[in-house]
C-alpha cells in the first residue's frame, strides 16, 4: 500500500490533498466535514486586517460553462475574502487545529501592503497554532482594485517586499500564492524566492468572463444588470496551471522551490500530473466545490492504486518524476516520426478523424475506400499532428505510432534517422549553430 | 379489471383505463431530456443516419441545433427535407432507419434517439405555429394532387412553395391518409395528424376537397383537363382477401378498419372488441391491431404469421411492444378456415407451414385457436379504378426516378407505386421529389421560346 503522508515545508498531512483557500474553508462548519470527509489540509478562507470585515455582493457570486450534460468545466466567482470577523475566524481555526492536530491548516492572509499590516496580523495567527500561512497575491477581481490581490502579484517587486516581511514577523513557514493573470509567472516565483519564501502555490484564478446574458446584455453572474470579471477556476484551467507548475518547477532560478499545485484538480489523474510536474502536493476547491467534500476518498484511493501498480511507495518518488522531460520546442527530436492508425475494428465510422484532417489539416485520412466508407490514414500525407486522435470519439481507436528508426517515411521519402536531432542544428534554421568542424 | 366476457363487445374497459392504454406511447423529451439526449449525438460527417433517412434529413446538423438551445432552428432543418417530419418523428421505424444507422450502436448498443429528439424540435416550431417557407411569385399553374396522405400532403407544401396552385381530392372525410386512419393511436395523440394538415396547409395556395374519390367522383381525365398536371398519391385503398374457407363469419374484420375506426374514436369505448383476438399477419398493421386489441381489453390476442420472425414486416420493436403488451406471436401458421358457430366466429383453424426448396409449403399439421375476433392483416392492395391506361407493375403505378408514370402530365408516389417501401417518410420523400420534378417540367414549358437563328 502506498504512503500518502505528505511533508511540504515541514507542515505535515496524511495526504496531499488539501482545500484552496476558497468558499468552502470559510468557517469551522466546513473545514469539521472536510476533515471528516478525509482531507489532509486545508487553506483557511483568506484572513483580512482587523476591523470592519469585508462586504460581498448579495447577487449571485459565480458564473459558469458547461460541458456535455450540463457537466461543470470551468467556474468562476466574484466572492472576496472571508466577510467574517477576522477574531471569529482566529477563534474557529484554533478550534479546529486543536481537534484535528494531524491535518494542516494554513492561514490565507491578504492585508494591505503595507509593513504595520502584516506586522500587526502575523502574531494574531501564530497563536492559533495554525502550521503556516499563504500570502494571497492571487485574487483577480475587486480586492486588487483595493491594492491588494492580485495587483501585489502583477509587481514582483512587490511581492519580494511582502514575502520578506513576513519571514521576518512569523516563524510560521510561508507559501507564496501566486496569479496567473501575468505574462510569465516565472518572475513572481522568483521575487517569492528572493524574498525567502518557503513555498509557492499557483494558480489562483484567472480574469474571466463566464457568459453574456443574451437578453439582457449582462455579463455573467450578473448583479442588477451588470457584472465584473471574476476568477475562473475548475477543470477548464488545468493545462494552464500544469504548464505553470512546470515553468517554475524546471527554472533553473527557482529549481526545487517547493510548490503546492492548484488549478482544476478534480481526480486522482489530475493530481498525480501536478505532482510529477513538480508540485509537493495540491489544493482543490472547484471539484469540492461541484461535488461535496466526499470526491477526496476518490482521489486517494485512486492515487494510492495507482502508485501501487506502478510500484512506486511514496510521494517522493513520483514527485517531480516528468520534470526533466518538460523541454523548450527547439530541443524536440525533429527525427522523432509519428502516424496515426486507425484500429478499424474499434472505428465506429463517424468520420470526424477524416473531415477534421480534411478540412482543417492535412487531407491524410480516406472517407471511401473501394466505394465503401472507410477511414484509413495515408502515411504518405500524415504529419503525424494527432488531431485526428484527439477528435476521435472512441478512446483508443486511433493511437500515434512512432516508425522505427530504418523505415520509411512515406511522406518526406526518407528513412527515420535513429539520431536526435532539433531546431537548434537544423539546416533551415538562419541561426543554427554550425556543427563543430 | 375489465370485463372478460366472450363476444365482440365495447366498453370493456373502465374510462380510466381506455385514457391510459391510449396515451402517448413514447412522451415527448422535455428540454433538459432534449439537451442530454443531443448531447449523445457526435456530429458525423456524412452521417451514416442521414444516408439511412429517405427524406435525407441533416440529422447531426438538427441535433447540433437543439444542443445549441435553436430548436426553431432545428425545425428549419427538419421541414426543409421533410414537412411532415412531425409525423414521421412519431411513426417511422427509426430502429430500422436512422437510428439503426446511427455510430453509437457500435460502441454502446444505444443510438442516438433520434426520432424523439426530431419529434422535440417540430413540436416546438408547430406548437408556436412558425412557419418557414413563403410562397414564391404565383406561377399561374394549377396542380392536382390526388390523395391527401403523406405522399400528397408533402408534394402539395413544396408545389405550394414554388407558387402554384394546389387541388388536393381525397376520399375520405378528414385529411391526412394513413396519418390519420391508419396509424395506432398511441402514436399521434391529442389529433396530431390534424394539426399536421394545417401546419402544412398554413403556406397557403393549397385547396382540399374532400370525400372526393378517383373513378367515382372524377376520373384522371377530368383533373388533366382542369390542371396542368397531377400527382397521384392514392395509397392502397384495397385489402387482401383471406381466400380462407368463413371468411364472411360475423367477426371477421380487417384489421385496416379496425385501426380507422379506433383513430376516430374520441373516448375508445365505443370500439368493440373480441374476448379473444386472432390477428393474421406480420407487418405494421398487424403489430397496431394486435396490441390495440389487447387495450381495448381483449383477454388473450394472438398474431398468427405464416413465416418465421425474421420474415416478419414489422420491425423488432414492434414485435417487442406487442410481447411487452402481452400479445402472443406464432410463427409458421397459416390460416385453413375460419371456424363459425351460429354464424359467428368461434374460432381459426390454421396450417402449419414449413419452407421446402425456397417454397413455404403446409406440413399438413392443422391446430384450432379459439376465437371470437378474427382480423384480418395480410397486406393492402391498390385500387386502380378510374386511371385509365396508366402502365401498372404486379398491381402498382410505375414511375422513372422523377416519379413521372407512364401518362404526360402525371406523377406518382407513395405506397400506390411500384417500389414503394410502405412507409409514411418514404412517402413524404417521393411526393416532394415529384413537387420538384413538376415544377422543373412546367417552369420549362412556360419558358418563352427563344428564337434559333
Amino acid at each position: 500500500m502506498a504512503d500518502l503522508r505528505n511533508n511540504f515545508v515541514g507542515i505535515k498531512s496524511p495526504n496531499p490533498f488539501w482545500l484552496a483557500s476558497a468558499p468552502p474553508t470559510d468557517k469551522a462548519y466546513n473545514v469539521e466535514r472536510a476533515f471528516k470527509a478525509g482531507w489532509g489540509g486545508v487553506v483557511w478562507k483568506t484572513l483580512g486586517e482587523e476591523g470592519p470585515p469585508v462586504v460581498n455582493v448579495n447577487g449571485p457570486r459565480y458564473g459558469a460553462i458547461w460541458g456535455a450534460d450540463r457537466r461543470l468545466l470551468g467556474l468562476n466567482n466574484i466572492e472576496l475574502i472571508t466577510d467574517r470577523d477576522l477574531y471569529t475566524n482566529l477563534r474557529e481555526m484554533k478550534q479546529v487545529k486543536m481537534n484535528w492536530p494531524d491535518r494542516a491548516l494554513i492561514a490565507s492572509i491578504m492585508v494591505p501592503c503595507e509593513e504595520n499590516a502584516w506586522k500587526a496580523i502575523l502574531p494574531l495567527v501564530e497563536e492559533t497554532g495554525a502550521d503556516g500561512i499563504e500570502l494571497n497575491f492571487g485574487c483577480p477581481h475587486g480586492m486588487s482594485e483595493r491594492g491588494m490581490g492580485a495587483a501585489v502579484g502583477q509587481v514582483p517587486e512587490y511581492i519580494e517586499m511582502v514575502v520578506r516581511w513576513c519571514k521576518q514577523y512569523t516563524r510560521m513557514p510561508v507559501i507564496t500564492k501566486l496569479t496567473p493573470n501575468i505574462t510569465d509567472v516565472r518572475k513572481p516565483a522568483r521575487a517569492a524566492k528572493s524574498g525567502g519564501t518557503d513555498a509557492v502555490s499557483l494558480i489562483n484564478t484567472i480574469n474571466s468572463i463566464t457568459s453574456v446574458n443574451l437578453d439582457t446584455f449582462s455579463p455573467e453572474p450578473s448583479i442588477d444588470g451588470k457584472g465584473s470579471h471574476g476568477g475562473y477556476c475548475g477543470p477548464a484551467v488545468k493545462p494552464i496551471a500544469l504548464n505553470m507548475v512546470a515553468e517554475i518547477a524546471r527554472d533553473p532560478e527557482t529549481y526545487g522551490l517547493p510548490i503546492s499545485g492548484i488549478g482544476g484538480i478534480t481526480t486522482w489523474r489530475d493530481a498525480a500530473e501536478f505532482l510529477v510536474l513538480g508540485a509537493g502536493n495540491v489544493q482543490v476547491c472547484t471539484a469540492a466545490m461541484t461535488y461535496g467534500f466526499k470526491i477526496v476518498q476518490e482521489m486517494i484511493t485512486g492515487l494510492s492504486n495507482w502508485m501501487d501498480t506502478k510500484g512506486h511507495r511514496t510521494l517522493d518518488d513520483i514527485c517531480g518524476r516528468a520534470v526533466p522531460n518538460v523541454s523548450d520546442w527547439q530541443y524536440l527530436n525533429l527525427n522523432y516520426i509519428a502516424k496515426a492508425r486507425i484500429d478499424q475494428d474499434a472505428c465506429i465510422q463517424c468520420g470526424r478523424c477524416h473531415i477534421a484532417c480534411e478540412d482543417t489539416s492535412h487531407q491524410a485520412i480516406t472517407q471511401y475506400v473501394d466505394g465503401k466508407r472507410h477511414f484509413e490514414v495515408m502515411e504518405d500525407e500524415c504529419v503525424g499532428c494527432n488531431l485526428c486522435v484527439n477528435v476521435c470519439p472512441v478512446q483508443d481507436c486511433i493511437t500515434m505510432v512512432g516508425l522505427e528508426p530504418g523505415t520509411l517515411d512515406e511522406r518526406t521519402g526518407k528513412v527515420v534517422d535513429a539520431n536526435y536531432a532539433n531546431w537548434t542544428t537544423h539546416p533551415n534554421n538562419p541561426m543554427a549553430r554550425q556543427a563543430a568542424e | 379489471m375489465g370485463t372478460t366476457e366472450t363476444g365482440i363487445l365495447s366498453g370493456r374497459l373502465s374510462p380510466v383505463e381506455y385514457e391510459k392504454n391510449f396515451s402517448d406511447l413514447h412522451p415527448p423529451l422535455d428540454e433538459h431530456e432534449a439537451l442530454v439526449a443531443s448531447d449523445r449525438c457526435y456530429f458525423c460527417y456524412d452521417a451514416p443516419c442521414m444516408t439511412a433517412c429517405p427524406t435525407s434529413i441533416d440529422i447531426p446538423l438538427f441535433i447540433r441545433q437543439i444542443s445549441t438551445g435553436n430548436p426553431i432552428g432545428s425545425a428549419n432543418t427538419i421541414f426543409d427535407q421533410n414537412i411532415l417530419g412531425g409525423m414521421c418523428a412519431r411513426v417511422c421505424p427509426t430502429e430500422t432507419l436512422c437510428e439503426q444507422a446511427c455510430v453509437r450502436n457500435t460502441a454502446e448498443h444505444r443510438p442516438v434517439e433520434i426520432g424523439r429528439l426530431q419529434r422535440y424540435a417540430t413540436d416546438i416550431a408547430m406548437r408556436e405555429n412558425r412557419q418557414f417557407y413563403e410562397r414564391a411569385e404565383p406561377t399561374g399553374k394549377s396542380i392536382a394532387v390526388v390523395g391527401a396522405g403523406p405522399a400528397g400532403l408533402a408534394c402539395a407544401h413544396r408545389l405550394a412553395v414554388k407558387g402554384h396552385d394546389v387541388v388536393i381530392y381525397d376520399a375520405r372525410e378528414k385529411a391526412g391518409g394513413l396519418n390519420e386512419y391508419g396509424i395506432a393511436t398511441y402514436k399521434a395523440v391529442d389529433d396530431f395528424a390534424q394539426a399536421e394538415v394545417d401546419y402544412v396547409l398554413a403556406i397557403g395556395g393549397i385547396e382540399i376537397r374532400n370525400r372526393q374519390m378517383l373513378g367515382r367522383d372524377f376520373s384522371l381525365s377530368d383533373m388533366l383537363a382542369k390542371h396542368d398536371a397531377v400527382f397521384l398519391g392514392l395509397g392502397l385503398a384495397g385489402v387482401n382477401a383471406l381466400r380462407a374457407e368463413g371468411e364472411t363469419a360475423e367477426g371477421v374484420e380487417d384489421a385496416v378498419d379496425f385501426i380507422a375506426a379506433l383513430r376516430q374514436s374520441e373516448t375508445k369505448s365505443d370500439i368493440p372488441v373480441g374476448r379473444r383476438v386472432v390477428v393474421l399477419g406480420g407487418g405494421m398493421t398487424a403489430v397496431d391491431a394486435a396490441v390495440q386489441a389487447k387495450l381495448l381489453g381483449a383477454e388473450e390476442v394472438t398474431i398468427c404469421y405464416r413465416r418465421g420472425k425474421e420474415n416478419m414486416n414489422a420491425s423488432e420493436f414492434e414485435q417487442d411492444l406487442a410481447a411487452a403488451k402481452g400479445v402472443t406471436i406464432r410463427h409458421w401458421l397459416q390460416p385453413k378456415r375460419v371456424i363459425a358457430r351460429d354464424g359467428k366466429v368461434a374460432g381459426i383453424e390454421l396450417d402449419y407451414t414449413t419452407i421446402e426448396d425456397g417454397r413455404l409449403i403446409t406440413t399438413g399439421e392443422t391446430g384450432v385457436i379459439t376465437a371470437d375476433h378474427v382480423l384480418k392483416a395480410i397486406g393492402q392492395t391498390f385500387e386502380a379504378d378510374g386511371l385509365g391506361v396508366i402502365t401498372l407493375q404486379s398491381g402498382r403505378i410505375v414511375i422513372d426516378d422523377e416519379g413521372r408514370t407512364s401518362l404526360d402530365r402525371v406523377w406518382a408516389g407513395g405506397d400506390c407505386v411500384l417500389g414503394g417501401e410502405d412507409l409514411t417518410v418514404s412517402a413524404v420523400a417521393m411526393g416532394r421529389d415529384a413537387a420538384e420534378s413538376i415544377n422543373r417540367v412546367l417552369a420549362a414549358a412556360s419558358q418563352p421560346a427563344v428564337a434559333v437563328a
